[in-house]
């Protein structure tokens, strides 16, 4: 037993190793090219910290907005349970991960934290009792952020009511619950740099990135990952699955990407959860939505936009083109054969979606023309049928879950009657892949 | 027929104060504030020909007939005018239709003796006293007429509205006879008519209160209006028995259009314009509650307790012969079925409108029960009774969930808050979490069996009372009547037969009736059981049911009819079954055959249905298909989805998209086949509800040899195993 | 603020937020209560109404959004072919029990065949599927369509 342990583990140190020198030169920034300073000798405006309307606040007001740029609240956070108290469950294919409290209770929180033990818990995934953390808790983007904001989202923690909250044990198994050998893997893949301005961008673009890359860390759902688990940054923001959704590819190509869509729309998106015709934010984007990115400060969301328009196109595999509407007779269009796809359709989604996609409601309810019903393997559609959408912006429209009544067949059946009568081409998910994307999804 | 019922219709529209309602419809510009007020005036009988609770007619001819029962779908109004306008020989095409006041003096349930529709008992128990109450009547009027004429009474007759001297060609209308009537003595002991002399009943005869529902004027309690109201929502605690802890109403208040936010011990409200700003007031509420002991409460420990419930010793409701020794003759079998809670999601939910004056309180509201609703209005108020007027409407369903008051008295508190009349609406989610629920049950059932019979059956029930709480003086010696109802009245002849009730109440939910209810749990059982033990005996599911009916020959003859005309028998395809079931509940005999499709991952498919039943005197056979047919329909969307869970106190449960209705696509054919009887009319609401869900659970054994022991119906279970 | 919209060809000024979902307008404002509340989340049908003769759930239907388009409700439908057609099936064929949901079944029915003369049984369910009844009225709402089209083979009673 013993010797398997030590073979496992060697290899996978090796094929780290392997990936190292391949991913290890380029960072989430290479891509802008140009010459970089440190944040000292950096003289336009600065950006990192606050928006300017807040940097006279106090440090817990600080630290809230900045806490909120960084989502920690929604991944600290189990359904039903109290806010930053933990206990998310992360199930991977080998194990479940929980979210830890990182309320200020002194034995289950952070309450003992000294400030060099919390920025190394942040930034270099080392816990107070020394162990390591997965990369799970984004701490590669995280080690961009300054100190000062580091400690400021510290100080709003701590202003907050402690919750005493015992963290549940990881259910991994061997030899990935051997937490150790993440030394190996942050020594490879977290330079544990700070954010160093581009002087050859404008001061929007370096908030923007700032923004994205120390805070939001888009990258960690949208750029796609190598074995060892790192951002593959060759395809940065190309589009991956996580926690059982797909992040779409949010680079620059005008097909897969968001080339084609308007600063408005993006910034619309952003910070509504709603953009006209291109689909509303569901799933962790949703929540990315509601609790980061629809509390900034508009000059950051516009400063994230232009940031973002500067990401190369990588063209993913998602289809480029997206379908017109569908025929507003339930016999003509694609997918009418599917008989189960097209009765659950009739039962619980047209009276909002409308044969056409096109709905009669509200454009919240348009599905014709959205990402989702365009991509083949109806991830998204199937989550969002499951577990409905939210949208808190006032006037804006959410849709139920369906998920307990309807059967992992039926919502089989309609993801793949949705994606043939309103997207290129119809998926072909089984009871059993939706079973999947249930169990792959955080809760 | 149509038209003159379209006339008619009209009629009741202006009798039943409906005036506001076509005003609003049809006169353009609507006034400022739109009003329908009181869907029906207090009864005043005064200047009226009124020998009894229930017939008034003035000079003019008009006849009123008042009606005890609620109208929620069943037909009740148009069988029970139709009984009142037999005897009495009115002319039933111009009859007016009211409904009742509260009062149990005058309109009790001769079964319950308080105002109560349900238990499908109207006809059942109401039949001799309509009767009795038209043949009065009509004796009175020929009597009046006799004496004017100075004639015997015995040579006169009534018909349409009239009494006739057929010697010497005479006729007198009722109007004309009213005054002289109301003179004389109320016979006590009138002539009723020979079945054979019906010329109302037994017609399928067309619905008093469909034309107005088909158009939109037919007021229900949610359409209450009344001058200067205002609209409200609340929110009651989501864990039983809660408070409110703390209310922050900043963001509440700003909503365009709240007026007013209520916050009592347990209930938050909002009161608005309309009831869109309520609701969003609602929403933009912060409450925190102190949830209180129930918020430890989950589905898993309700079970366990009813599981741990199930193990004692019962009280004994029934016991015929030894079944200690029966048990031993014969191959014994055992099993346990369990039934979950249920939500009634009437599709009008829940709501009552309150004026309050200093002395005096009136409430529009649906409900099953006006006099009790008039007294938890009282309470609530802190009036005496005969100060609070109910105005009872049509019921958008009742199903049993308008048996409870709550949302009377909830609304009453509300509006003492309140400086206008209101009228306060639950929103759907409101409505199915905080609904009382349909008990879940446990039933634990041992059988001997030795060549083809039954030799001894021995079933204990095991879950809540609902009558404890509802009707506790109906509740003796620790047995609810309902819960084993269709236990101790077992149709099959078995020497050896106990029957044994615990009472398991369910921590953290109230439990009330539910279409169907006791009976529901037990055909259930019983009919399940029925078909392993069939299977045991290597016999048809039919044959060997009609191997022990010889005791009841009235469902033996159902169940015959049902097979024949379900082609009980046939070939049928892979995954395909046929299911029976067979019970004599509410005083009817029905058999019915379901059948369904199991596909490889165990969706189920309905394919048919037939049901043949022998309600005894059919009053309005038509209504008696119908009554069947939506009844199936409602038990079998319980079995195929019906569960209410709960996690940490919390329903899960809180609309349409969670909790899911059959619909018209899943619909198969529904064929019901009356049979003609002479028998005391028998129940009919409740049967088809109780009839589905076994019917359709031995099908699926039919078609895929599990036999399900829970409902709903668990798929995994019964999908193709994958190798 | 104010919107004027059109109802069954009258047209009425109502003072509220454009947000404001049309049902309510309906019931609260102009008091037309024959449009029914269900489920709030277009998942019963019970609030159907036609707007520019398509079905619509006015529970999840912004007011904003029908200004000067031609609202009919349950109140006014039988004034329209197909709707005096259904209005006639449903009495004939004694479709309705408690009546609660029939607004908007009768609503759904005549947009069908209003669009869709000879509808079969495909038809009628992704036209209907979305109605719920629970007093399960269905088999006869199905025979009251083919019967309103004409093509129905009427029950035996
Ligand atoms: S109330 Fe609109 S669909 Fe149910
Ligand atoms: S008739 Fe009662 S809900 Fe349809």
């Amino acid at each position: 037993m013993r010797r398997v342990a030590i073979l496992v583990v060697a290899a996978i140190v090796i094929a780290i190793g392997v990936f190292a020198w391949r991913t290890f030169a380029r960072g989430p920034l290479a891509f802008a090219g140009g010459s970089t300073v440190a944040l000292a000798d950096y003289h336009e405006a600065n950006p990192t910290g606050v928006p300017v309307g807040l940097a006279k606040a106090d440090i817990v007001k600080r630290g809230e907005y900045l806490a909120k740029a960084a989502d920690c609240m929604v991944c600290h956070t189990a359904q039903g349970g109290a806010e930053y108290a933990g206990g998310l469950a992360f199930p991977l294919p080998f194990g479940t991960l929980y979210s830890t409290n990182i309320t200020a209770d002194k034995d289950t929180g952070i309450g003992n934290y000294s400030d060099q033990e919390f920025l190394d818990a942040v930034r270099r995934g080392i816990r107070k009792d020394g162990a390591r953390l997965y990369p799970a808790m984004p701490y590669t983007s995280y080690a961009f952020m300054t100190d000062a904001d580091v400690l400021a989202i510290k100080a709003y923690l701590l202003s907050r009511p402690s919750v005493h909250r015992e963290n549940q044990r990881d259910t991994l198994q061997f030899p990935f619950n051997q937490r150790w050998s993440m030394i190996f893997w942050s020594l490879v893949f977290n330079p544990n740099t700070r954010f160093a301005p581009n002087t050859e961008k404008s001061a929007e673009w370096n908030r923007g990135a700032y923004i994205a890359e120390a805070l939001a860390h888009c990258g960690d759902c949208h750029t796609p990952r190598n074995l060892a688990f790192a951002l593959d940054n060759r395809r940065k923001f190309a589009g991956a699955v996580a926690a059982g959704w797909r992040a779409y590819d949010i680079t620059s190509d005008k097909g897969t990407g968001i080339g084609s869509w308007s600063d408005e729309e993006v910034f619309a998106y952003l910070a509504k959860g709603h953009a006209m015709g291109r689909g509303t934010a569901s799933g962790p984007m949703g929540e990315a939505v509601d609790h980061s990115f629809s509390q900034m400060d508009p000059a950051d969301i516009r400063a994230l936009v232009a940031y973002l328009r500067s990401v190369p196109a990588v063209a993913s595999s998602a289809p480029a083109t997206i379908a017109p509407p569908a025929p507003a007779s339930p016999k003509e269009g694609g997918a009418i054969s599917d008989a189960l796809g097209r009765k659950v359709f009739a039962q619980a989604c047209v009276s909002c979606h409308s044969w056409t996609g096109v709905s009669a409601l509200s454009p919240f309810a348009t599905i014709s023309g959205n990402r989702a019903v365009n991509d083949p393997t109806a991830t998204n559609v199937a989550q969002i049928v499951v577990s409905g959408t939210r949208r808190l912006a006032p006037g804006a429209m959410s849709m139920p879950a369906f998920g307990s009544t309807y059967t992992d067949a039926e919502i089989a059946a309609v993801a793949n009657y949705v994606t043939g009568r309103f997207g290129g081409a119809a998926s072909k998910l089984t009871a059993k892949d939706v079973a999947d994307l249930r169990g792959q999804t955080a809760r | 027929m149509t038209s003159t019922r379209a006339a008619l219709s009209r009629r009741i529209v202006l009798q039943s104060g409906l005036a506001g309602g076509l005003v609003l419809a049809f006169q353009w510009p609507l006034r400022a504030a739109p009003v329908n007020e009181p869907e029906q005036a207090p009864d005043h009988p005064d200047g009226q020909f009124a020998p009894n609770a229930f017939i008034r007619i003035d000079n003019a001819g008009k006849t009123t007939l008042v009606i005890p029962q609620a109208e929620m779908g069943q037909g009740v109004y148009t069988a029970i005018a139709m009984i009142l306008a037999e005897e009495l020989d009115a002319d039933f095409a111009q009859v007016v239709i009211k409904h009742a006041p509260a009062s149990d003096k005058l309109y009790a349930n001769p079964l319950f003796g308080i105002q109560v529709t349900g238990n499908s008992n109207s006809i059942r128990s109401f039949w001799d006293k309509l009767r009795e109450a038209g043949a009065a009547s009509r004796a009175m009027l020929i009597a009046a007429a006799a004496a004017q004429w100075q004639v015997d009474a015995a040579s006169c007759s009534a018909s349409n509205g009239k009494v006739t001297h057929a010697a010497s060609n005479r006729t007198l209308t009722f109007g004309e006879l009213a005054d002289a009537a109301a003179k004389l003595p109320v016979p006590d002991k009138p002539k009723l008519k020979e079945p054979k002399d019906f010329t109302l009943i037994g017609k399928p005869l067309k619905r008093h209160d469909t034309p107005d529902k088909s158009d939109g004027k037919t007021i229900y309690g949610i359409d209450a209006m009344v001058p200067d109201m205002k609209f409200a929502t609340l929110a009651q605690c989501p864990v039983l028995g809660g408070k409110v802890k703390h209310v922050d109403d900043s963001a509440a208040k700003k909503v365009p259009g709240v007026r007013q936010v209520v916050v009592l011990g347990d209930i938050v409200a909002v009161v608005g314009d309309h009831m869109w700003a309520a609701w969003q007031g609602l929403d933009a509420l912060k409450v925190i509650w102190d949830e209180g002991p129930n918020a430890k409460i989950s589905s898993a420990d309700i079970w366990n307790d009813l599981r741990a419930a199930s193990k004692k010793d019962g009280v004994v409701a029934k016991s015929e012969g030894d079944i200690d020794k029966g048990l031993t003759q014969g191959e014994r079998f055992d099993a346990d079925y369990e039934l979950p809670l249920l939500a009634h999601a009437t599709m009008e939910p829940m709501n009552c409108t309150v004026r309050l004056t200093p002395g005096t309180c009136e409430i529009w509201t649906g409900t099953q029960v006006q006099s009790r609703a008039q007294e938890y209005a009282a309470k609530a108020a802190g009036l005496p009774i005969d100060k609070v007027t109910v105005y009872n409407h049509y019921l958008g369903g009742g199903f049993g969930r308008r048996l409870e008051p709550d949302m009377v008295e909830s609304a009453v508190r509300v509006a003492k808050e309140v400086s206008t009349p209101v009228k306060v609406v639950w929103t759907r989610e409101e409505d199915m979490q905080h609904d009382v629920y349909r008990p879940l049950y446990r039933d634990t059932i041992s059988a001997s069996l030795s060549n083809g019979k039954i030799v001894a059956w021995k079933y204990k029930v095991t879950g809540s009372s609902v009558l404890a709480r509802w009707l506790p003086p109906a509740f003796q010696k620790g047995i609810d009547g309902d819960a084993v109802d269709s236990a101790v009245d077992m149709p099959y002849d078995i020497p050896n037969k106990r029957v044994d009730y615990v009472r398991a109440e369910p921590p953290g939910v109230t439990t009330g009736f539910w279409r169907g209810v006791g009976p529901n749990n037990n055909v259930f059982a019983i009919e399940s059981f029925m078909d392993e033990l069939a299977r045991k005996a290597n016999m048809d599911p039919v044959a060997f049911r009609l191997g022990m009916l010889d005791g009841t020959p009235r469902l033996k003859a159902a169940l015959k009819l049902v097979a024949e005309k379900s082609g009980w028998g046939s070939p049928l395809p892979a995954r395909v079954g046929r299911g029976v079931c067979a019970q004599p509940s509410f005083g009817s005999f029905i058999a019915t055959v379901v059948e369904a499709e199991v596909d490889d991952a165990g969706g189920v498919h309905l394919r048919r249905i037939t049901s043949a039943v022998d309600t005894g005197i059919a009053v309005n056979p038509d209504t008696i298909v119908a009554q069947l047919q939506g009844g199936l329909i409602f038990g079998l969307t319980a079995a195929l989805w019906g569960e209410v869970t709960i996690e940490k106190g919390h329903v899960q449960q809180s609309n349409f998209n969670n909790y899911r209705m059959l619909r018209i696509d899943e619909t198969p054919p529904i064929d019901v086949h009356v049979i003609k009887s002479a028998e005391h009319p028998g129940g009919i609401g409740e049967t088809g509800a109780t009839a589905g869900p076994p019917a359709l659970r031995n099908a699926i054994y039919a078609a895929t040899g599990v036999p399900l022991r829970r409902l709903p119906i668990d798929r995994a279970a019964i999908a193709v195993k994958k190798a | 603020m104010p919107f004027t919209i059109s109802v069954n060809g009258a047209s009425h000024n109502v003072d509220v937020d454009g947000d404001t979902p049309l049902l309510w307008v309906l019931r609260d404002v102009l008091g037309m209560t024959g449009t029914k509340y269900g489920c709030g989340i277009a998942q019963c049908g019970a609030c159907t109404v036609h707007v520019d003769g398509n079905p619509v759930r006015s529970c999840l239907l912004p007011v904003a959004a029908v200004r000067d388009r031609a609202i009919t409700t349950i109140e006014g439908v039988g004034a329209t072919d197909a709707g005096a057609k259904v209005q006639k099936a449903w009495l004939d064929l004694e479709v309705i029990q408690c009546g609660y949901c029939q607004s908007g079944q009768i609503m759904s029915a005549a947009a069908l065949l209003a669009k869709n003369p000879h509808p079969d049984d495909g038809d009628i369910n992704a036209a209907m599927a979305g109605n719920i009844c629970r007093c399960g009225t269905y088999v006869r709402i199905r025979e009251a369509i083919k019967s309103a089209a004409g093509d129905g083979e009427r029950r035996p009673s």
